[in-house]
């Protein structure tokens, strides 16, 4: 347990440009090795203990550069969790910072659990003892969480297409074991052809998966979240509140923000990317009508629609085409301004939007931030944006899962190529079943019990 | 009036398959044994099906006898047909079974308990069990005689509380009308011992002479007889052999069924005992897949003197005259007479949760238990058990350290863990997708895995043991060797593997390489190794499949690995679980009970999560800290 390297993303998601990724355990050298490029190829292993290295993270698949990094080599037993710890600081935004995690993760190294490299660093005695409670806490709020994780994703399509999987798995499983384990019974064989076929069949659908979760939007970018309204109506005040700093120009003036700002901000571990748009509105200024029109296209591709209505002037025509683009959308209405004489008719907006769609607001409020932001996770959680396509927060978990399932059914198609026995494709097609069962946490060897027996007829 | 009758080492309670394995043990250990039979008539007995092995099960017998036990020779000397099975498939689950002559195999374990030192064999019914400061103290017979001893083997089988269905009929009997013992269940419960009841069944037998088997297929014994025991030579055991034959259910049998199913006793709601699912009866089989046409159903010999044949697939517990007209609706069996009726037994046994590895119960010292007292089922498994157990009593009265194999070193390992940890709700059958090691678990390689164990244990002689030793030199050898010849691309070669239909080579290639061709083996490539040295047979079918399969083989190696380093994690039984900060309450009420030796047995208990064995791990940690800055 304690044996294989673990390694995961150090910094908070979405707060800055810079990432960190670390990597702790005996073989984060094999695995750091291949896919940094440093000035003179060197080998990471035979640097100095606690010195940074200059290079690139390299996708050795497709033979291109991942990110521009600096490499920082800490070797045991001078570190925090007493082993040798890798720390690869990444500078292409959170995107890159995930490729480089995946790489990691191709290369051997596990996905750490919250906590594992405290529990590491207890477990090799870094700790003292009166820490030992907080590392317990620290497992226990993962066990929270990972059930209240547990409990969504049952409801999530991702588990439920894992569970057909698992399904198929131990359907064509039993079938063979059932034939092994009662020789003289007439269970008709599957035969080789059909079992690749059905493992063909199986790949092709985990493809699938990992393509969604490649495109997944939620997992690599946030959820993509567009602040709309007319301008000067406080976009800008709302996203450095809810960034907790002034990036944003905020003036009074209508029309200051003309270009896109993307920010990322981080709720509850679910990311959120945040795109603030110019202002929308009919407009005779040219570099205003770009704005204005790209505004249009990312209503259409947002996952989720923040719309800014003004308290203290009465609606306009602007905002009035405003909702009517958002329409169809997810979205969340805010009525802005709660801090000054209100002028706005509410109950027009009450008549066309349902009543927790909209919250009413002061940007310059905190205690309105934190009910916003508890608003967007509710409705992350309770999967009203945009759940069909999206796999959740724990979804490179699944997609390294994923991952070594179809790896294991390669291996079983090699199995059957070599012509070799069904008790060595067993092999490959238990490993297959445990790692799918990663995500939905089952054991193999009961369900197949059951299975055997629930499906054929055998015995004295 | 009870009396004293004597001082004994070790007293076993029961004669079949588990008992016998249990006693040999610890006499052979050097212990005082007397082992306490309902009958002496029914040492061994096999009241069920009349073979020895199986898939899997042949795998315990074979590992039965690397460790020194019995049941392998046994059947060696008493078999009257042999197969490997699943000889189609791979060889991890090549499986060697055989039809017994189920009355010699009785007699002559009987004669060999006989002729067996420190062992006494006595009819008699244990009826107390007696303990003092929750150790046992001795045995007390029906007729009031007391054994003073140092340990108790339980392995009682269906004899406790037994009773018999017959459709409506109940008997309060044993197995096959022998007397059932009554008492012993309430000496158990009052030791504070958590009881089942478990159900089984056995087939009618009918008369060989009113069966047509030229309506049957044949089902033949092997030219080539493989023996069960290591140390039994194969041209010794030559024989001619006995035919299984086979024969199938239709229509007619399911509507008789069907039509008598509330004469059913399981139907009719008499059993309440919990019965297996791989061992339906007929009436089940119909229910429950109803959508298939027919069901296998095989006529077995019981032996070499006896015209009477074990119809292997139709359990039943209907009353005896729907069974005979079921029976005669089949191919062959139209005129068929029964000799003996099938029946449904049901029994007391223990939930084996309360065991520890060793077979010892964890509340009471000095108590173990065997066999399908302990919720399995099957001889195999049974005397699989009861050699474990014997061994350990003995162990623990020599003041020795306890064999315990666990899941990677072999099937016992798995049935036994599987009982003590998991428990189990029916009768437990062995079956080799229960073992995850399946492939390194063979039972070609039993002695190879298992035999240093017995030689320690002491079972297993210096003579033998260094055999062994031999082999497995000649093994690695030979292995070394094929990695190290390197054939070339000439024509000799080339027109070999023309042959042979495989592809002809462009460099030149080790032979284990070639080895793990398809089409390729040990055997054929003897063609193009010159110098190859004649090595026993049992040598090369290692080489053969280690060579062979030794990308598998690795894998496997690697995750057992990773299994030994939680195993060799240990927890201590005084853990109060309810006390460690983090555990949910559930994790620590299921290992409370369990008591689990290692860390990784408590993965393995259900509703515990790799959270909780997380919190074990820092847990265990902060003791072994606190340990040394106490020192």
């Amino acid at each position: 347990m304690i044996e294989d390297t673990i390694a995961a993303i150090s910094t908070p998601p979405g707060t800055g440009g810079i990432g960190i990724i670390r990597l702790s355990g005996k073989d984060v050298f094999s695995i750091i090795n291949p896919i940094f490029k440093g000035k003179k190829n060197q080998d990471l292993s035979k640097v100095r203990s606690h010195s940074i290295h200059y290079g690139h993270i390299i996708d050795k698949e497709m033979d291109k550069v991942i990110d521009e990094v600096l490499v920082m080599v800490m070797k045991a037993p001078n570190t925090y969790t007493k082993e040798d710890i890798i720390e690869i600081n990444c500078h292409g935004g959170i995107v890159s910072v995930r490729k480089v995690l995946e790489q990691v993760l191709k290369m051997g190294a596990r996905l750490a659990e919250p906590g594992e490299f405290t529990k590491r660093a207890f477990l090799n005695g870094r700790i003292d003892l009166s820490q030992a409670e907080a590392v317990i806490d620290i497992i226990e709020a993962k066990t929270d969480m990972s059930l209240s994780t547990a409990m969504d994703q049952l409801e999530g399509s991702l588990s439920h297409k894992i569970g057909e999987l698992r399904e198929e798995l131990i359907e064509m499983m039993a079938h063979i074991e059932a034939a092994i384990d009662y020789p003289e019974y007439d269970i008709e064989e599957l035969g080789y052809d059909l079992v690749r076929k059905r493992i063909e069949d199986i790949r092709a659908k985990i493809q699938r998966l990992l393509d969604t979760a490649d495109s997944g939007k939620i997992l690599r970018e946030g959820v993509k979240t567009a602040i709309v309204g007319k301008p000067n109506v406080g976009k800008s005040s709302l996203l450095n509140a809810l960034l907790r700093e002034q990036r944003a120009i905020v003036t009074n003036i209508p029309g200051t923000t003309r270009d896109v700002l993307e920010e990322y901000i981080n709720i509850s571990g679910i990311p959120f990317k945040l795109i603030d748009t110019a202002g929308i509105r009919e407009t005779e200024d040219v570099v205003e009508q770009i704005g204005v029109n790209r505004s249009k296209d990312i209503i259409e591709s947002a996952d989720l629609i923040i719309m800014l209505l003004d308290l203290s002037t009465s609606l306009t025509e602007e905002d009035r085409y405003i909702m009517n683009l958002i329409e169809n959308k997810k979205k969340l209405v805010l009525l802005n301004k709660t801090d000054l004489p209100l002028k706005l008719d509410k109950q027009e907006i009450y008549n066309r939007f349902s009543q927790n769609e909209i919250l009413e607001i002061s940007a310059k409020n905190k205690k309105d931030i934190e009910r916003i932001e508890e608003t967007l996770k509710e409705m992350f959680m309770s999967g009203k944006i945009n759940m069909e396509e999206s796999v959740m927060i724990t979804n490179l978990r699944h997609k390294d899962a994923l991952i070594k399932a179809d790896d294991s059914l390669k291996d079983a198609l090699s199995t059957i190529d070599m012509g070799m026995p069904e008790d060595c494709l067993s092999i490959d097609l238990t490993n297959a079943y445990k790692y799918l069962g990663e995500i939905t946490g089952e054991s193999v060897q009961d369900d197949l019990i059951n299975k055997i027996f629930s499906q054929f007829c055998l015995g004295k | 009036m009870s009396y004293i009758a004597s001082n004994i080492d070790v007293a076993v309670i029961g004669g079949g398959h588990a008992g016998c394995e249990a006693a040999l043990a610890t006499a052979r250990l050097g212990l005082n044994t007397v082992l306490f039979a309902i009958s002496l008539d029914s040492i061994a007995m096999m009241p069920c099906n009349p073979n020895i092995g199986g898939t899997s099960k042949g795998h315990l017998v074979r590992e039965i006898d690397a460790l020194g036990g019995e049941m392998g020779k046994n059947i060696d000397k008493t078999f009257i047909q042999s197969r490997m099975l699943n000889m189609g498939k791979g060889p991890a689950v090549h499986s060697l079974r055989a039809q017994a002559d189920k009355y010699r195999y009785s007699k002559e374990m009987k004669k060999t308990l006989e002729n067996t030192e420190n062992l006494l064999i006595k009819q008699a019914e244990i009826v107390k069990i007696h303990v003092e400061d929750k150790k046992v103290k001795a045995v007390e017979t029906a007729n009031g005689a007391i054994y003073y001893c140092k340990a108790v083997i339980i392995a009682t089988g269906t004899y406790l509380r037994a009773c018999c269905f017959i459709g409506d009929t109940i008997e309060y009997t044993g197995p096959n009308g022998l007397k059932p013992a009554n008492r012993l269940t309430e000496c158990l419960k009052e030791l504070g011992i958590e009881l089942f009841r478990f159900k089984t069944g056995t087939p009618a037998r009918v008369d060989r002479r009113t069966i047509d088997f030229s309506k049957m297929e044949e089902q033949p014994g092997d030219k080539k007889i493989i023996p069960f025991s290591f140390e039994t030579d194969p041209k010794s055991i030559e024989r001619e052999q006995i035919s299984c034959w086979l024969t199938y259910t239709n229509e007619k049998t399911h509507q008789i069924i069907r039509d008598n199913l509330h004469r059913s006793a399981l139907y009719g709601g008499k059993i309440e005992g919990v019965g297996p699912r791989y061992c339906p009866s007929i009436e089940d089989k119909v229910v429950r897949f109803a959508d298939k046409e027919r069901h296998q159903v095989f006529l077995e010999p019981e032996g070499e003197d006896t015209n009477e044949m074990y119809v292997q697939g139709m359990s039943s517990s209907l009353p005896e005259d729907v069974q005979l007209a079921m029976l005669r609706s089949l191919p062959g069996l139209e005129n068929c007479e029964m000799m003996r009726t099938a029946y449904a037994i049901e029994y007391d046994c223990i939930n084996p949760t309360q065991l520890r590895h060793t077979l010892e119960f964890k509340e009471i010292d000095g108590l173990f238990s065997a066999g399908q007292f302990n919720g399995s089922s099957g001889y195999e498994e049974a005397a699989a058990q009861g050699i474990v157990a014997g061994i350990n009593a003995a162990l623990k009265i020599l003041g020795r350290e306890p064999m315990i194999i666990d899941r990677s070193e072999g099937y016992i390992g798995v049935l036994i863990d599987d009982l003590v940890t998991k428990g189990t709700k029916e009768p437990y059958r062995m079956m080799t997708s229960r073992a995850e090691y399946r492939l390194l678990l063979r039972q070609d390689n039993a002695d190879l895995r298992l035999t240093e164990k017995g030689y320690r244990a002491g079972l297993i002689s210096k003579e033998r043991y260094e055999k062994l030793i031999e082999k497995k030199r000649l093994i690695e050898e030979e292995i070394k060797r094929m990695k190290e010849t390197v054939v070339g691309v000439v024509p000799s070669v080339q027109a070999f593997l023309e042959v042979h239909n495989s592809t002809p080579l462009r460099s030149g290639m080790p032979l284990s390489e070639l080895i793990k061709r398809p089409e390729l083996d040990y055997y054929k490539i003897k063609e193009i190794d010159p110098n190859r040295k004649e090595l026993p047979e049992d040598v090369q079918e290692q080489v053969n499949i280690q060579l062979k399969y030794e990308g598998y083989i690795k894998r496997q190696l690697i995750q057992v690995e990773q299994f030994r380093k939680l195993e060799n994690k240990l927890l201590k039984e005084d853990i109060d679980y309810h006390q460690i900060k983090g555990l949910r309450i559930e994790a620590a009420q299921k290992l409370q009970a369990i008591k689990p030796r290692s860390i990784g047995q408590a993965s393995r208990v259900s509703g515990v999560s790799p959270a909780d064995i997380s919190v074990l791990l820092v847990y265990l940690e902060q003791m072994n800290r606190s340990k040394n800055i106490n020192k």
